[in-house]
């Protein structure tokens, strides 16, 4: 009888191409290698310069999503091309010309199933249990949702999986992050994994796999473990999984790749396999309590500072850890935050709902039960993002758009926005912003601009009232 | 990977700059504006861009790299977890390009130490208290020596230690010998594993569009 395994084990043991050896890592198969533009133009030079094809463009899809402008018509429709915007257009036909070139299928902006790479994947029914999954982005974790291990990694790694369909990888330790209880109304998936970065720190679960486990996960729905597993990595982790089950299957179903008929059944019967097994034993373990978990915000400048919404801002000088202590002071100096002080009732500029964390449609529904009815407060700017183009679709055949329009927020064409600022979509110094995005590092979402991260119910509370805003306190559910 | 000889980093003796943070991040290493380049060069200048310079572009002179104690600096001793965020490799190209050859920190994110790893930077992770004292002892002119081939890296006060770094990326890095022609090399191996694992999927066919 072989030893019981973790889902990880079992995803490793499978797609080793050569074992690990005391001189050298193990080659790792790759399933599935997302692309984007802002990653993968020198890795295609380096197989042309190389005279390398891709070997296997089967397993391989491309979008744009980073640079490309939110508003209708793209680089086209733009009034005025200024350097910045005539550099993201270079970078974006440049990406046409590789995948031209070297035969990788692409969906282009305008394409009807463009979006944020880690939406669209899942969205087509690509990403599947059992499977490895790489882009050359951090949140690539996303994809661990569905029972897959998905790892971001760098240029240079793209030509490699570009070119052989193989990693170098030593294999990394496990962590279980186990999230007992139900959660209570008003508090989301993304609340979760706020808790569980504060909790890990930024770099907690470096060098580890983190498996999401209990009865929260179980009972999350698909974008909810979607919205989990993508900030895994803000904990320093490889990767983010979850076990496929039921809900794995019916979210998968009927989906563009998705298998059909007698390959679906033997796929379903494969991948209920895949779960850990009774017995095997993580490398370390973390309990969540969701019972008493209120919605989170962060107050710092990495994603592991954050806070139950209803606390007051830490004091720095309490921290025991002196480098603790010494982030802690800086972050809430550049936040212009005052320890001691209530978070909420802070006044905020921006409100962003987008990026590959909170894009999906489940997350505009939740945006939009806040937001019906009522209207953008006075000098808030609110942008939605949705993250594809078929978010854009579902969400208009429902109306939320309208929601959003008649609230006075921009309804924008997919892509990453404003979460990474590449594309002009950006705050300006010292603007405070409420995001449903993941990262809240100094300047990521626009040079000097403030970012706090939070779900979508809490960014939506925020466009209403001006101020940050415990969602709670609009929902008619007690706090 | 990078040939450590053309790059003479197989042993070398340098000065340090300190940057005194935990967790510097790789938006801090490299904003998102600059990463619409499709080359690896040209980004040293922007390294540490938004610490570095003012909003008007002028140079901070309290910012270390703008100083003279960082000119010809090609180490560079930083907080905990350096590197986390973002998978952009194009944070090791600004560093490398800012003249950097090693990174000292008590830890690093994982994706950072492999793309640096990939570009001849070197990541030595040393015990946070080796880190605490070269920060807070450096003196102008302390210097520090390197020798990968030894895998050590001599302190200013004249200790010796040894730093970890994975067998293979050193290897790799003495004897010019780079990932991607390795695993070229093993193509044997992968036409039997694909041979077994034919693909589920295939990107390129559109059956019922979406
Ligand atoms: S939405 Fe943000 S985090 Fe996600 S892929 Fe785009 S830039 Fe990266």
């Amino acid at each position: 009888m072989t030893a019981p395994r973790t889902l990880f084990q079992k995803l490793w043991d499978g797609h080793i191409v050569r074992a690990e050896t005391a001189d050298t890592p193990a080659l790792l198969y790759v399933d599935l290698h997302l692309v984007h533009e802002v990653t993968s133009a020198q890795a295609f030079q380096e197989l042309r310069a190389r005279g390398l094809p891709v070997r296997a463009p089967q397993r391989t899809i491309a979008t744009m999503d980073h640079s490309t402008p939110t508003t209708p018509g793209g680089f086209s429709a733009l009034p005025t091309l200024d350097d910045a915007s005539r550099a993201r257009k270079a970078q974006v036909d440049q990406l046409s010309v590789n995948c031209a070139e070297f035969g990788v299928p692409l969906l282009p902006l305008g394409d009807a199933r463009q979006g944020i790479v880690h939406v669209i994947g899942p969205e087509l029914g690509l990403t599947q249990p059992g499977m490895t999954v790489v882009c050359g982005d951090s949140h690539t974790s996303t994809h661990g949702a569905f029972g897959a291990l998905a790892f971001g990694i760098g240029t240079s790694q793209v030509a490699h999986v570009l070119a052989t369909q193989c990693l170098l990888q030593s294999k990394p330790k496990t962590l279980e992050v186990r999230v007992d209880g139900a959660l209570r109304a008003g508090v989301s998936a993304k609340d979760v994994i706020l808790a569980i970065c504060a909790r890990l720190g930024v770099g907690g679960a470096t060098g580890h796999v983190i498996e999401y486990t209990g009865s929260v996960i179980r009972a999350l729905s698909m974008e909810q473990r979607m919205t989990v597993c993508n900030m895994s990595i803000e904990a320093g982790a490889r990767a983010g999984m979850v076990a496929p089950d039921d809900t794995t299957f019916a979210y998968l179903k009927g989906r563009t790749h998705a298998p059909l008929g007698a390959e679906w059944t033997e796929a379903v019967t494969a991948w209920r396999a895949l779960s850990t097994d009774e017995g095997a034993t993580f490398d370390s373990t973390i309990t969540i309590d969701a019972d008493t978990l209120p919605p989170m915000v962060t107050y710092g400048t990495n994603p592991g500072m954050g806070m139950a919404i209803t606390d007051v801002v830490p004091d720095p000088e309490r921290f025991t850890d002196r480098g603790e202590r010494d982030s802690a002071r800086r972050a809430l100096e550049y936040m212009g935050l005052v320890p001691g002080r209530q978070l909420v009732g802070t006044a905020v500029d921006v409100v962003f709902l987008g990026s590959c964390t909170n894009s999906r449609i489940s997350d505009l529904r939740d945006a939009a039960s806040v937001m019906r009815g009522r209207h953008v407060a006075p000098g808030v700017r609110a942008l939605v993002v949705p993250g594809s183009q078929q978010v854009k679709r579902e969400a208009e055949a429902e109306g939320l758009h309208r929601v959003f329009t008649d609230a006075g927020a921009e309804w924008r064409e997919s892509g990453c926005s404003m979460c990474i600022a590449m594309n002009g979509d950006s705050l300006r110094p010292g603007q405070l912003a409420v995001s449903t995005s993941n990262r809240n590092f100094e300047g990521r979402q626009g040079s000097g601009g403030r970012t706090l991260l939070a779900s979508p119910l809490t960014a939506a509370a925020a466009a209403v009232t001006g101020v940050l805003t415990d969602p709670r306190t609009l929902m008619s559910v007690s706090v | 990977m990078t040939d450590a000889i053309e790059k003479g980093i197989r042993a070398f003796t340098s000065t340090y700059v300190v940057l005194a943070r935990e967790n510097i991040d790789t938006d801090q290493i490299i904003p998102a504006r600059f990463l619409t380049t499709t080359s690896r060069v040209g980004l040293g200048p922007h390294a540490f861009q938004d610490w570095r310079y003012h909003a008007d572009g002028s140079p901070d002179p309290a910012f270390v790299l703008n100083r003279d104690e960082g000119r010809g600096a090609r180490v560079l001793a930083a907080g905990d977890n350096f590197g986390c965020g973002s998978s952009r490799e194009h944070a090791v190209w600004a560093l490398a390009g800012a003249g950097f050859d090693a990174v000292i920190s008590s830890s690093f994110a994982d994706i950072f130490r492999g793309n640096a790893l990939s570009n001849g930077l070197l990541p030595i992770q040393v015990d946070p208290g080796i880190l605490v004292r070269l920060i807070a002892e450096r003196t102008p002119g302390a210097q520090l020596r390197v020798d990968l081939e030894a895998r050590t890296l001599t302190l200013p006060w004249g200790e010796a230690i040894l730093f970890p770094v994975p067998p293979f990326a050193r290897h790799c890095l003495l004897n010019g010998i780079n990932e991607m022609e390795f695993l070229l090399g093993a193509a044997p191996a992968l036409d039997a594993y694909e041979a077994l694992h034919p693909s589920r999927i295939d990107t390129r066919a559109s059956r019922g569009a979406a």
